[in-house]
Parts: structure tokens; C-alpha cells; sequence
């Protein structure tokens, strides 16, 4: 086993070198084609489509949480709480949920007649990349003097939070009749994204959401490799390595961490509100802890701190979840006998499925270069006393 | 034992430290202290383990903020300032037990120390204008020079800081603190775990860097031929407390630090 490893390291070293230096890009090229026109491969509202839409938008999900917990290594379990708040500012701004307001800004003709506040689609994307980046900051100051677990608990508190707000929003009035989310019934009738000169987008026709979503996913990717290899990027990644020595470097603690929180969840709330605006309602019981978990386990099957092990663990565990449990396998069980379908075990399988990850190979699908696995890394007692000058939360480190 | 005295600094004093006093609950580790380093000199602090002298160091980066006393760097107070503000303001330091960023290469974990010379903000690093690939290629290559300065060759620039040797590494480090172009060097043991031939070096190559680069040194060191060798003062701590300071010959024939060092006789 090992000799066959070494072997095939072997020829992978052999094969790059002869690579001339323009493949990545060739290959980045040639990827980029394919996703432009993979749908025409499909029927326009095939479940195919629906599934490949919806992992695209897991992939800008992962790469979120990739900058916080895989670049930041700041462990995050609440992370659904971005996909909430995204999803929500679709709910507000894209809908007649508030329906004393009457403002349209560039939205269809049809949803220009109707009540409630209606901004074009590129509007709520950015303004609920803004909320989210906020509610990020809100979110990492409490963790700032903490490390490791203590940060995974207070995050999944304010994720638990978060969709506790939800649930419980349609009791909290905000004035004229109108209350901060509807609960679990939903906020639906949300507008479709419209843009001047290709109309509204309907749920018959897929095509346009893909390129949407894949034009988001690009953007996000885009950035995502211009941070890494960048004065931030590498601060964040000395920070993870090792707090003391970075800040003593002359990396300010608060400012880069907090980029790190903001900037990830400001990608979580941009997949949210494509998500809200795709299925079309926003409701309160999408936001269960299991999603953050989910979310995370695409960012560690595909290898933390890796942008290309965030994309295919997204995009992997988004084709599992929406087409291989539901649709093509679902069945299984019944043709050998068994009395359950594949969709009622499926954190079963994920379960199972990071067991055999974390066994064969934990340093995910595609190992970030600086690999190295954070979870695992102790915690010198040193460290924790050398933090001590780092201040309440609020001020000054 | 009263505390020893300090005569008034020279008027160029990079670093002076006024009545440092730093308190872990109950316990005292460092107790009252009062030095200066000259401009352009090099100061060793010594003293048995546990006296305070990393403690000190961590008080002087802004790690840890005094319980009681006033830091000055030049003319301004740094007492409570954050560890980031007082490296931009020239200080830079090494580790007793390397620090290195171990996931990062040799060039980046120097380009880290460039952090705060550098000016890329947030929609810089994204949108990448001509000024921040400038700035960006630059670092990288003042991070290489600055490597081959230190003596390492370049096949293990790229190479994982967690991989290099340990000699290499130690190189790494201080080449990571000179790229915040520092005006004070603080060096933490910088000979631990070396052979006499690389402590000789080492001894050099301190000389050099204050007489290269205009540097002020203070470093904390166990090998007295190290100290008496390269120091211009040296400060004695012991449980604490300064018990000594002067120049090296006056130090090493002091009855107190005889005493630190090998104890009473009876």
C-alpha cells in the first residue's frame, strides 16, 4: 500500500514537472467553460439543475466559513446564523412583508406595483453581504480573548440565538402591524431576481438562477484567492499559527480577526439571500444547528483552509444531499429488501462519510498547502496567560 | 538587599524601563525594576531561571502590561500600549522557544514581519492596483534578502518554517523581526541549543547587525561567553529584583551575583 502511494506521488511529481506553466491557468480556463455551459447539457428544470444550483450556493457557503475557520482557525459552529440573516434580509427588502413601506428600486414591473419594500436582486445581495459582515463583527468580539473550543461554544450560542430569533420573530412588532420575521409560517412571495432587459427569473427555467449563483460563486472564489496570497490572508494564517508570535510581528489582534468573522459571514448572507429568493420562502425552521454542522464539514471533507477543497467539499456534499441520497439512491434500501428510504438516514450517511474522511484521509480531499490540522493543536497554558493584555471585548487589545 | 541603583540614562537611551514592577496574583516576578539601553549598544539581561527576565521581555513587547512602573521607547510611553503599536514603533523580538509560523514558508513567515510596514488594506488585496502588486513584490523581495542576509541559502526560502532545521529556524526568526526595520532587537536566548562554533557566529553576527543596521540589542542570554564577549551592560535579575548592572568585567566579580549564580557559602 505504502510502495503503491509512493509510486503514484511519484509520477504526480513526474507529470507536474513537465506540465508547462500556462496548464493551471488552461485548466482554470477550461473549467470556466464548462460551468458556463453545463446547462445546456441539462433540461432547464431537471433535478439535476435544482441540485447543481443548489450546491453551488454550499460551495459560497463553505468558502465563507473556510476564511474563519480554515485561514482564521477560529472555529465557528454557528455559522447558519449568516445563512439566517441573508435569507431574512431577501425577506425584508425583497418582498411585501413589510407592508407599509412602499419602496421599489429597479425590480420588475409587476413587483413595482406591489406593497412592501422591493430592491433589485444585486441590491439585497450587497446588503446583506453588509448586515452579515456586521453581525459577524457582533459575533467575534466576545470570542476575541477566547481560544479554540470556547470559541466553537460561543458561536454556536449565537447561532442557536439567531434562529431562536427567528422563530420567535413574528411576536416582536416593529409598528403598524408588522412583525420582525414570520416565524415559522414563513415570509413568502418573495420576489424572483429581475434584471432590466432579461426580465424575471421562474422556477421553469433554471438557467438563469445556475448563472447567477455561478456568477456569485466566482466572485467569491475570486476574492477568496486574492485574500489568501495577500497581507491579510497571511495574517490571519500567522495568527492561527500562532497568536503571540503575530501580534508581536505588528498584526493587530481585533481588526484582523474581526475581517476574518466579517468577511466569512458576509458570504454566508449572500448565499442566504439567493437561497431565500430560490426556494422562494424564508422560514424559520431552515435554520437548525445541523446546517452549521453541515457547513463545516464541507469546509473539513474538502481540507480546511483549502479555497478548492471548500469549492468540491461544497459542491460534493451539495450533489449528495440534493440528488444522490433523494433522487438516485433513494430507492436502494427497497430493492434490497430494507423497509426505509435513503432520505431518512441521510446524517447517517454524512456521519459515515467523515468517519471514513477523518480515517483515510484527514487532511481533506484537496490539502491546503500550509496544511495543518487545527482542531488537534494544543493549546500551551502559556499561550493562555500571554493573552491577558488582549482587553475586554470592545476595546483596545 | 536594596535595589541597585540606576544612574541617570544618557540623553540617547532607546529603551529605558522606570520601576517595573509585574504581579501574577500574588506572586512577584518582577520586582521594581529599573535599566536603559543606550543607543547603538548591545545589553545583555542574565540571571538564574525563573527571575524574570522573559517576563521583562514580555512587558517591554507589550505581552504583558506592568503591574506598576513606566516603559519608555525614546521619549514615548509604550507602558500599555498594544504589542502590535509598540513593533511599529521599532521593536522587534525573538522567542526563547522558537516561534515560527509553521504551516507558512520561510519567505512568508518574513513577510509577515513586514505586516505593519506594509499598506494593502482589504479592497487593495482584492482588487490588487499596480501600487499593492508593487508593494507586494517588493516584500517578497526584501523577504529573500533578507534571509540571505541571515545566511540562509535559497533553496530552503520556500521550504515549510515546521521542516527547516533547527539552526535555520533560529535564522528565520531573527530575519523575521529585522523586516518590522526595527530600532531595538530584543533576542530571547538566542544561542539555545547551539554548538560554541554557532554561538561564535551568532556573537559576530550581532555585532554586525548593530554596526549594519544601526540596531539596538538586548537580549537575554545563559552563555556568559556569549555576554562578556558582545555585551556593552549588563543587568542582573535574580528572583525578580536587579541585583547588578554595569559593564561586564564589574558584573562578573560582583559578590551578589557570584552569589545568585552558585549560591552562599557557608
Amino acid at each position: 500500500m505504502s510502495e503503491l502511494r509512493a509510486q503514484l506521488r511519484e509520477w504526480r511529481a513526474a507529470v507536474q514537472q513537465r506540465l508547462p506553466p500556462w496548464s493551471s491557468r488552461t485548466l482554470a480556463g477550461l473549467l470556466l467553460v464548462i460551468g458556463i455551459v453545463l446547462p445546456f447539457l441539462f433540461s432547464s428544470s431537471s433535478a439535476f439543475m435544482n441540485a447543481t444550483i443548489i450546491a453551488l450556493a454550499y460551495a459560497v457557503m463553505s468558502l465563507g466559513l473556510n476564511i474563519v475557520v480554515g485561514f482564521a482557525g477560529l472555529l465557528d459552529l454557528g455559522y447558519v446564523a449568516f445563512y439566517a440573516l441573508g435569507a431574512y434580509s431577501l425577506g425584508w427588502f425583497g418582498s411585501g412583508f413589510f407592508f407599509k413601506a412602499h419602496v421599489h428600486v429597479l425590480v420588475s414591473p409587476v413587483a413595482s406595483t406591489l406593497l412592501g419594500v422591493h430592491l433589485n436582486f444585486i441590491l439585497i445581495l450587497i446588503g446583506a453581504a453588509l448586515i452579515c459582515a456586521a453581525a459577524g463583527v457582533v459575533i467575534g468580539l466576545p470570542t476575541l480573548r477566547l481560544r479554540g473550543d470556547y470559541i466553537a461554544i460561543v458561536t454556536l450560542a449565537f447561532g442557536e440565538i439567531i434562529a431562536d430569533v427567528a422563530v420567535n420573530g413574528q411576536s416582536v412588532h416593529i409598528g403598524g402591524g408588522m412583525t420582525l420575521t414570520a416565524g415559522n409560517l414563513g415570509i413568502s412571495a418573495v420576489d424572483s431576481p429581475y434584471f432590466p432587459g432579461i426580465g424575471s427569473f421562474n422556477l421553469l427555467n433554471l438557467r438563469p438562477w445556475y448563472w447567477l449563483i455561478f456568477a456569485i460563486l466566482l466572485f467569491v472564489l475570486f476574492v477568496n484567492l486574492r485574500l489568501r496570497d495577500s497581507r491579510l490572508g497571511r495574517a490571519w494564517v500567522a495568527l492561527r499559527e500562532d497568536e503571540v508570535a503575530a501580534v508581536s510581528m505588528g498584526i493587530p489582534l481585533v481588526k484582523t480577526k474581526l475581517s476574518a468573522y466579517a468577511i466569512g459571514a458576509a458570504f454566508g448572507g449572500m448565499s442566504g439571500a439567493f437561497f431565500g429568493t430560490y426556494y422562494t420562502v424564508v422560514n424559520a425552521g431552515q435554520f437548525q444547528f445541523g446546517f452549521s454542522i453541515f457547513i463545516l464539514a464541507m469546509v473539513i471533507i474538502g481540507g480546511l483552509g483549502s479555497i478548492w477543497g471548500a469549492v468540491v467539499g461544497g459542491l460534493a456534499l451539495g450533489y449528495i444531499n440534493n440528488y444522490l441520497i433523494p433522487d438516485v439512491l433513494n430507492n436502494f434500501p427497497s430493492k434490497l429488501g430494507f423497509n426505509f428510504q435513503l432520505t431518512s438516514v441521510e446524517f447517517g450517511i454524512f456521519g459515515f462519510l467523515l468517519v471514513i474522511m477523518m480515517i483515510l484521509r484527514p487532511q481533506g480531499l484537496i490539502p491546503e498547502r500550509r496544511r495543518r490540522l487545527e482542531m488537534t493543536a494544543g493549546i500551551g497554558a502559556e499561550d493562555a496567560q500571554l493573552v491577558e493584555t488582549q482587553g475586554p471585548a470592545g476595546g483596545p487589545i | 538587599m536594596s535595589p541597585v541603583e540606576t544612574p541617570a540614562p544618557p540623553a540617547v537611551a532607546v529603551l529605558r524601563a522606570e520601576h517595573i514592577t509585574k504581579m501574577f496574583g500574588g506572586l512577584v516576578a518582577v520586582n521594581d525594576v529599573s535599566f536603559y539601553v543606550p543607543q547603538h549598544s548591545i545589553v545583555s539581561l542574565i540571571g538564574p531561571n525563573g527571575a524574570g527576565k522573559t517576563t521583562l521581555f514580555n512587558m517591554l513587547t507589550g505581552l504583558y502590561r506592568p503591574t506598576e512602573g513606566r516603559i519608555l521607547l525614546g521619549e514615548r510611553d509604550i507602558t500599555r500600549a498594544r504589542p502590535d503599536v509598540i513593533t511599529k514603533h521599532g521593536v522587534a523580538r525573538t522567542f526563547q522557544n522558537i516561534r515560527l509560523f509553521g504551516a507558512m514558508t520561510a519567505v512568508e513567515n518574513v513577510m509577515v514581519g513586514h505586516h505593519a510596514q506594509m499598506r494593502a488594506g482589504l479592497f487593495g488585496s482584492i482588487f490588487r492596483p499596480p501600487r499593492v502588486r508593487r508593494e507586494e513584490l517588493q516584500t517578497r523581495e526584501h523577504a529573500r534578502e533578507l534571509l540571505a542576509y541571515v545566511g540562509l541559502r535559497e533553496p530552503v526560502f520556500d521550504r515549510l518554517a515546521s521542516q527547516l532545521p533547527y539552526g535555520d529556524q533560529r535564522r528565520v526568526e531573527i530575519a523575521r523581526a529585522l523586516a518590522s526595520k526595527p530600532r531595538l532587537l530584543l533576542l530571547d536566548e538566542p544561542t539555545a541549543g547551539m554548538n560554541p562554533n554557532e554561538s561564535q557566529a551568532l556573537t559576530e553576527f550581532m555585532r554586525t547587525l548593530r554596526d549594519d543596521l544601526k540596531l539596538t540589542i538586548l537580549l537575554i542570554e545563559h552563555d556568559m561567553k556569549v555576554v562578556m564577549g558582545v555585551s556593552e551592560r549588563v543587568t542582573v535579575l535574580d528572583y525578580g529584583k536587579k541585583i547588578a548592572e554595569g559593564e561586564p568585567a564589574v558584573v562578573r566579580a560582583d559578590p551578589g551575583v557570584i552569589e545568585a549564580y552558585l549560591g552562599r557559602q557557608e
